[in-house]
């Protein structure tokens, strides 16, 4: 197959891969974000009033959620940290 | 004439409706600004407003309307001469299908990516809501018991079908397990899945033992079992309860362990059932033995024709899709024309492919004549007489009779299969909405509201019936089908001319076309109920008739309310959010 040819091709395939996948991302990506909730909601129970067993390992991760959070509230529609302890923005 | 003739016609009139009706729309009438923020833009959340390639757009949009519905209606349709069903798919998918779809995409697009219910709720009010809910309650309700009838007789036609479509199954769960856990590219599984059920469909066609037919199971057609039904009502009930017992788990799981994978795959095929049936047609050139026309004792094909094909000539259900998924994805308000209008002159080419293959499937016009004898016998064959007919033309391509036939019902089950999940999904969500609405909470539990929507869904398709038997009469439903289907188009268009009056804008475009649909439905219903279902009709049947009555209320009600609506100031009614 001449180089052009190949390059179509691939283009082609990509395109197709889109097309098909492009509902499916949107149901994945939906799935994994209800599941990162519940993980956030674990991690930051304490805040909530909801005694974690664990919260000598999840102050750990503190940290490393603090972006994860962030974005959490902004896709909640709260433009501002909603909770005081937090201040992540 | 030859069949290649007819497409030939067709593609162009498609090509002329979207190069010029649909510029003239979307230049003067929707006026689409390239500078409009669209919802995917506003409301970017990367999962469901997701700015998309237009032509990427074009494809998910087509492959999530295109279904089992736009084969099944003109498969039946013919039975007047290939003419009629001809032009109401072609011009139909020009001037009325385009301008539904891709209106419902524009309105959808201009308030925030709302639905049509949620739009129906704030045009009209609470009351169109109610009627728009109660709508789709119908239609899912006659979907669900005509696709399960359509699979079953599919399974008691062509047994070596049905291992390759219970195959799907397990292929899917693991295609779902595999993305959702190791988030793997799904393309490679699906084609792999894909080749897996045609190898199964070509082997179980050479192999009688892989072919599942239970009607030589129950002693061979005429028979009489020992619970007294015979052997084909048997088989009929055996694969409705099946059907349905499948479609309860599958439409109470996730939608990503097995509905989703379950589409991918179904993509794939309907890009390898159109590429077949074109190039087929292409290579063989096949002759069109049907008459043009044809006078008719029965049943009059006006206005029975315009129910009869829903889908293909314009469908209420793209409105559904045109304004719950793909409006948050338009890129720029531009790309509505092309997503829209020719997403509905994809969905019309499959259903004259349709069309070119049936009446191209008999050698002659006695065997067309003889196999289309009368309107119950066209209903109830038509989709045989296409699996027929596409095997013809699969032929073109070297593939031998019995495999192209076993791939084709292959084909034509998952599509209904997948379109059954949904809509038994879809009712489970409906019944909800409504228990809510009413205030009665138990209808709003998952399990509830699917063992009704099922339970009543096995009730409708098991109870109309002819001297054939059991399950023999689902196809009875198939009008009623197509005209909850055109209330809803009716709706959608009557949204849009709303629009387009408050605009000031000439509201023809979506007005004519609305007022023609449901004054063929009203009178398809009154022709139906009144002289062929009542007491005093022809075949008289009480359910078909309660049925049929509440379709006729509703159209009228659709009718009632475009008339208070165009009694009120036209600057009163806000249209833009």
């Amino acid at each position: 197959m001449t180089p052009p040819m190949k390059d179509h091709l691939m283009k082609l395939i990509d395109y197709y891969d889109r097309v098909i996948r492009l509902q499916h991302d949107a149901e994945i990506k939906r799935e994994l974000r209800d599941e990162e909730d519940v993980f956030l909601l674990l991690c930051f129970s304490e805040l909530l009033g909801v005694p974690n067993p664990v919260s000598y390992y999840t102050l750990e991760l503190y940290p490393e959620m603090i972006e994860r959070f962030h974005e959490w509230h902004l896709r909640m529609g709260m433009e501002k940290s909603p909770l005081d302890g937090i201040r992540c923005c | 004439m030859n069949g290649l003739v007819l497409a030939l016609v067709g593609m162009l009139v498609f090509f002329l409706g979207y190069r010029y009706y649909s510029k003239l729309v979307a230049e003067r009438i929707y006026r689409l600004d390239p500078d409009a923020v669209t919802p995917a833009h506003q409301f970017r959340d990367g999962v469901d407003f997701v700015p998309t390639n237009k032509f990427v757009l074009w494809g998910h949009h087509f492959t999530s309307v295109a279904g089992a519905a736009p084969i099944v209606g003109p498969a039946m349709a013919v039975y007047w001469g290939w003419l009629p069903a001809f032009l109401w798919v072609v011009l139909g998918t020009v001037f009325a299908a385009g301008v539904h779809d891709f209106g419902a995409l524009v309105l959808s697009a201009r308030n925030k990516g709302q639905s049509i219910g949620t739009l129906a709720n704030r045009l009209i009010g609470r009351r169109a809501k109610l009627l728009f809910l109660f709508i789709i309650l119908i239609l899912v309700l006659m979907v669900n018991a005509v696709f399960a009838w359509v699979i079953s007789n599919l399974f008691i036609t062509f047994p070596s079908s049905v291992v390759a479509v219970f195959m799907q199954i397990p292929l899917a769960i693991w295609i779902g397990y595999k993305v959702h856990r190791r988030s793997k590219n799904m393309l490679l599984p699906s084609l792999a899945a894909l080749l897996v059920m045609y190898a199964s469909a070509v082997l179980a066609s050479n192999i009688p033992a892989l072919q599942i037919d239970l009607v030589s199971y129950y002693g061979g057609e005429g028979n009489v079992t020992p619970l007294g039904l015979d052997a084909t009502s048997l088989a009929f009930l055996t694969w409705i309860v099946v059907l349905m017992i499948y479609v309860y788990i599958a439409s109470t799981l996730p939608v990503w362990k097995l509905l989703q994978p379950r589409d991918y795959i179904n993509s794939h095929q309907l890009v390898v059932g159109l590429a077949i049936l074109y190039l087929g047609l292409l290579f063989t050139t096949p002759e069109v033995t049907a008459p043009a026309t044809r006078d008719v004792s029965d049943v009059s094909w006006f206005p029975i024709l315009f129910i009869t094909i829903a889908c293909g000539a314009i469908s209420g259900f793209h409105g559904l899709v045109a304004s719950g998924t793909t409006s948050k994805q338009l890129n720029n308000e531009k790309d509505a024309r092309f997503v829209g209008y020719f997403g509905a002159v994809g969905e019309g080419t499959l259903a004259l492919i349709t069309i070119i293959a049936v009446v191209t499937a008999f050698s002659t016009q006695d065997e067309f004549l003889t196999a289309y004898s009368d309107y119950a016998v066209a209903n109830a064959d038509g989709l045989t007489h296409f699996v027929g007919g596409a095997a013809e033309l699969a032929g073109g391509l070297m593939i031998p009779p019995g495999v192209a036939e076993t791939i084709v019902a292959v084909i034509v089950v998952s599509f209904a299969a997948t379109t059954l999940d949904t809509a038994v999904r879809l009712m489970r969500y409906i019944i909800s909405e409504i228990g809510q609405e009413y205030k009665f909470p138990s209808l709003t539990k998952k399990h509830v509201a699917t063992g009704i929507a099922v339970g009543s869904s096995t009730a409708l398709v098991l109870m109309p019936g002819d001297d054939r038997g059991l399950g023999a009469g689902g196809y009875l439903l198939w009008p009623l089908f197509g005209t909850s289907n055109q209330l809803l188009a009716g709706i959608t268009l009557l949204l849009i001319t709303i629009y387009l009056r408050a605009k000031g804008r000439n509201f023809l475009v979506s007005f004519i076309p609305m007022v023609f649909l449901l004054c063929m439905t009203l009178w398809a219903m009154v022709t139906q109920v009144v002289f062929e279902w009542s007491m005093f009709g022809e075949n008289p049947d009480i359910l078909l008739f309660a049925l049929g009555s509440i379709i006729m209320v509703f159209a009228v009600w659709i009718l009632l309310e475009a008339v208070a609506v165009f009694r009120k100031d036209r600057h009163g009614i806000d249209v833009d959010e």
